[in-house]
């Protein structure tokens, strides 16, 4: 468990700056925000405890804000998605459940799988978080056309990173 | 406290997050124009509107205060108007100079007992001898003349309401200054009878029926009603005016008993006269 944590606090430190100097420059007709940063919290292990998932996206949401102005935005949108993360898990666990010393990737437990439980947290994540941008519902159609275009986004820079990045290494 | 304790470890989860969110919130909030902009309307309507509604409430309960310092300060300008200093110059008098004799003392009183529904209807009022109220002074409300003291106690007054057969008042019309008496048909609590007011006098509908100030209980000019109909019965010489009284009876709660302090004067003067 403790060989884990340098591999994660690097891992925080590149989402947040890829967030803040990349990704964060993409921004098609103001309906496309990728926001790969909740990555991170998708890829921590099935035993992380729940407070440590609370707190680490507390950290992460802030850290992203700080270099965005969006003072709390991405927390509050972060933290929502760790409070999710055990429930949905929950709700898709495979047949036989998850092996121990397995994480939540597509290399563990498939693509669909992974599709699945990203697609639904990043969804809950954008939604939340253009809601409290706007912090209003007048405009719900405009959130909610934001949301779906942005998750998809989302998704496909998302399946791109795991495709450079953790694919290898797992299968060692 | 233990059970307390162990619902929150055991929710320890759900807390965190709830925790972590108010923070996050609190931060969007105090950190960003827009967001803090929404906020503070919204919530300024929210608790405008309820403190609205509070301060509605809270209001009722503070009506009573409002009125006995209403009803006091009512009582302090009566007593500065230049009817209550004693006019015995018959030159020009100079408006609220004190040096002046104040012919009139007005004390601020609470209606604690009320009857209309009867035929003698009396009032009782919260202040008594202790307090300076002799029996014969004159009981005034905003709107008009109430009636008079006719009896005290120590601390409590008892007064004889318009809507007393038993009491008569001397008034006169304002326009004209013809004078007469007024006094209750016992008909209706709105309504009372202005008589001896001769036929040659031009009364008008409207007209309003003032205290005549003969009578060294109440002050000239104080409001008693208006005149609603006028009638003339056959074979006499005056009219039988009907006035509408301008004090409500039926909810009167604060009142100014008139202490006039040249009344035992003129009184005793007027029964050497007749003797």
């Amino acid at each position: 468990m403790i060989s884990v944590i340098p591999r994660y606090l690097f891992n925080f430190v590149f989402f947040v700056l890829l967030q803040v100097l990349i990704l964060n420059k993409i921004e098609f007709s103001g309906y496309l925000n990728p926001y790969l940063y909740v990555l991170f919290m998708l890829t921590l292990p099935f035993e992380t405890p729940g407070w440590l998932l609370l707190l680490l996206a507390a950290v992460l949401g802030l850290s992203v804000d700080m270099f965005l102005n969006t003072m709390g935005m991405h927390m509050a949108a972060s933290i929502l998605l760790a409070f999710i993360r055990p429930f949905v898990l929950a709700r898709i666990a495979p047949r036989d459940n998850y092996e121990t010393g397995t994480l939540p990737l597509p290399s563990y437990y498939g693509f669909p799988w992974f599709l699945k439980y990203a697609a639904i947290l990043v969804f809950i994540h954008h939604f939340f978080y253009f809601f409290i941008e706007s912090f209003s519902i007048i405009n719900f159609m405009g959130i909610l056309l934001k949301t779906i275009g942005s998750t998809v986004f989302t998704m496909v820079v998302m399946m791109v990173t795991l495709l450079f990045t953790y694919q290898k290494k797992r299968r060692i | 406290m233990r059970n307390f304790l162990r619902f929150i470890i055991q929710h320890h989860f759900t807390f965190l997050f709830i925790i972590l969110e108010l923070i996050a919130f609190i931060l969007v909030v105090s950190y960003n124009q827009d967001q803090r902009n929404i906020y503070l309307s919204s919530s300024s309507k929210l608790a405008g509107g309820l403190f609205q509604s509070f301060s509605n409430v809270e209001q009722y309960f503070s009506l009573k205060e409002v009125n006995r310092e209403l009803s006091n300060d009512n009582a302090f300008l009566r007593s500065q108007i230049p009817t209550t200093f004693k006019n015995s110059k018959d030159y020009f008098l100079l408006t609220g100079d004190s040096a002046n004799p104040h012919q009139y003392k007005y004390r601020s009183c609470k209606v604690i007992s009320n009857t209309v529904g009867k035929h003698f209807n009396y009032i009782t009022l919260n202040k008594g001898a202790l307090d300076g109220i002799k029996p014969d002074m004159g009981v005034l409300s905003g709107r008009g003349v109430v009636g008079i003291v006719i009896n005290c106690s120590d601390n409590f007054c008892t007064v004889l309401s318009i809507l007393n057969p038993r009491l008569k008042i001397s008034a006169k019309l304002k326009e004209s200054d013809f004078f007469g008496s007024v006094s209750w048909d016992t008909e209706s609590t709105l309504y009372a009878i202005l008589d001896e007011i001769p036929e040659h006098a031009n009364v008008n509908i409207g007209d309003q029926v003032i205290t005549s100030g003969f009578s060294a209980t109440f002050p000239e000019g104080i409001l008693i009603g208006t005149v609603e109909e006028v009638a003339h019965p056959e074979g006499d010489s005056f009219y039988k005016i009907k006035v509408k009284l301008s004090v409500d009876f039926s909810r009167l709660s604060y009142v100014e008993v008139v202490e006039n302090i040249y009344q035992e004067q003129q009184k005793q003067i007027e029964e050497d006269t007749k003797q």
